[in-house]
């Protein structure tokens, strides 16, 4: 009887492929009791693999594939629950429908809306963003002058930058005064291509 | 100690589930370990809203597996169901294990046998030991030593 007999019982590859297994016992009964507080799960799109974040309250988060899904994760720990665990599930509606939208057969999303990761000027800034319908676009200046900040197009362009849902609250439909791009915090070539599926409005503005 | 949020629940399956799994098996055996992996983290997540990340939450898991075994030997205790003597199913893997220690791991006392599970497959030190099963670092090695004690004269 030594140490080595003993780790025979279990290797740790053997123990890490069984865990990986198991896990997924877990994530179902978790689902089943009602334990899981943020869903998570990523569905394919032209534009990459998004990561999406499902809870009781609504779609809190969609990421591109370029953002680090660790560091979500653990915004998603702070600011909404630690109980964030994969779900197909509680992610499959919202999932479905970024699919319907890609292929372009849905203009609008019916989804509710998390709002917890937005501080009160985002969620505002957002509310009037979402009122922009598919295949049109508006202003930084336009949207400022909305919520009552005429001066405060560069305040507006920040909070479009860090809106946490993106292509759902539509921020890839304000563009600069000129009808430029300008900026998009998923990078511009994401912004153009929804843009381009949305019917490439930008060429029609002003 | 720290009060950080813990990690989202995902990454702490992932960072701990081999350990919590390895454990599951010398403690409770194959046949029984996914289900018994299944109640600890369960267990573990109903907690979890309220945990706070005091950078020991490897031995708040393993403490959970090990109470969750312990309840599980007691279960089958009442149950009257015979206790196994006859091996859990053999390995499938590069390394079998030797049926005659899997027996007598498995004939162990609850306690002796999660306490050497965490010695010797885990390599966990004794004050570790005792954190997780609650019990003095006196007593963990106790366990450990009476364990061993048995197994060298079973296999």
């Amino acid at each position: 009887m030594n140490d080595t007999d003993l780790r025979t019982m279990v290797t740790v590859a053997d123990a890490r492929a069984r865990a990986r297994l198991a896990d997924d016992l877990v994530r179902a009964a978790a689902d089943r009791d009602g334990l899981i507080d943020v869903a998570v799960g990523t569905v394919a799109s032209p534009i990459g693999e998004l990561y999406v974040a499902v809870t009781p309250k609504g779609l809190a988060c969609v990421g591109f594939d370029d953002q680090d899904r660790v560091a979500l994760a653990e915004r998603f720990a702070e600011g909404l629950s630690p109980r964030v665990v994969a779900s197909a599930r509680a992610t499959d509606d919202v999932r479905r429908q970024l699919d319907e939208y890609f292929g372009g057969a849905r203009r609008r999303f019916e989804v509710t809306v998390d709002h917890r990761l937005m501080s009160p000027f985002v969620r505002e800034v957002m509310a009037q963003t979402a009122k922009v319908p598919y295949g049109e676009v508006s202003t930084y200046g336009a949207v400022a002058a909305a919520i009552r900040h005429p001066d405060a197009a560069r305040a507006v362009g920040a909070a479009l930058g860090s809106n946490p849902i993106p292509i759902v609250l539509p921020c890839h439909r304000i563009v600069g005064a000129s009808g430029k791009l300008t900026g998009y915090a998923g990078g511009l070539h994401r912004k153009e291509f929804l843009l381009r599926l949305e019917g490439d409005p930008t060429l029609f503005h002003g | 100690m720290g009060t950080r949020t813990p990690p989202p629940f995902e990454r702490f399956l992932d960072v701990h589930g081999p350990s919590v799994l390895g454990f599951l098996v010398g403690a409770v055996g194959r046949d029984h370990a996914d289900d018994a992996y299944q109640e600890t983290f369960l267990s573990a997540l109903r907690a979890y809203p309220r945990v706070r990340d005091d950078g020991r939450l490897d031995r708040w898991i393993l403490r959970i597996a090990s109470r969750t075994a312990i309840d599980h030997h007691r279960a089958r205790a009442r149950r009257a169901e015979p206790r196994a003597t006859v091996p859990d199913r053999p390995l499938a893997g590069p390394e079998p294990p030797d049926d005659a220690l899997l027996a007598a791991v498995a004939a162990l006392p609850p306690k002796q046998r999660a306490a050497v599970v965490l010695r010797h497959l885990l390599d966990r030190p004794y004050p570790e030991i005792a954190e997780i099963l609650g019990s003095t670092e006196e007593a963990a090695r106790a366990n450990v030593r009476a364990g061993l004690a048995t197994l060298r004269e079973r296999v």
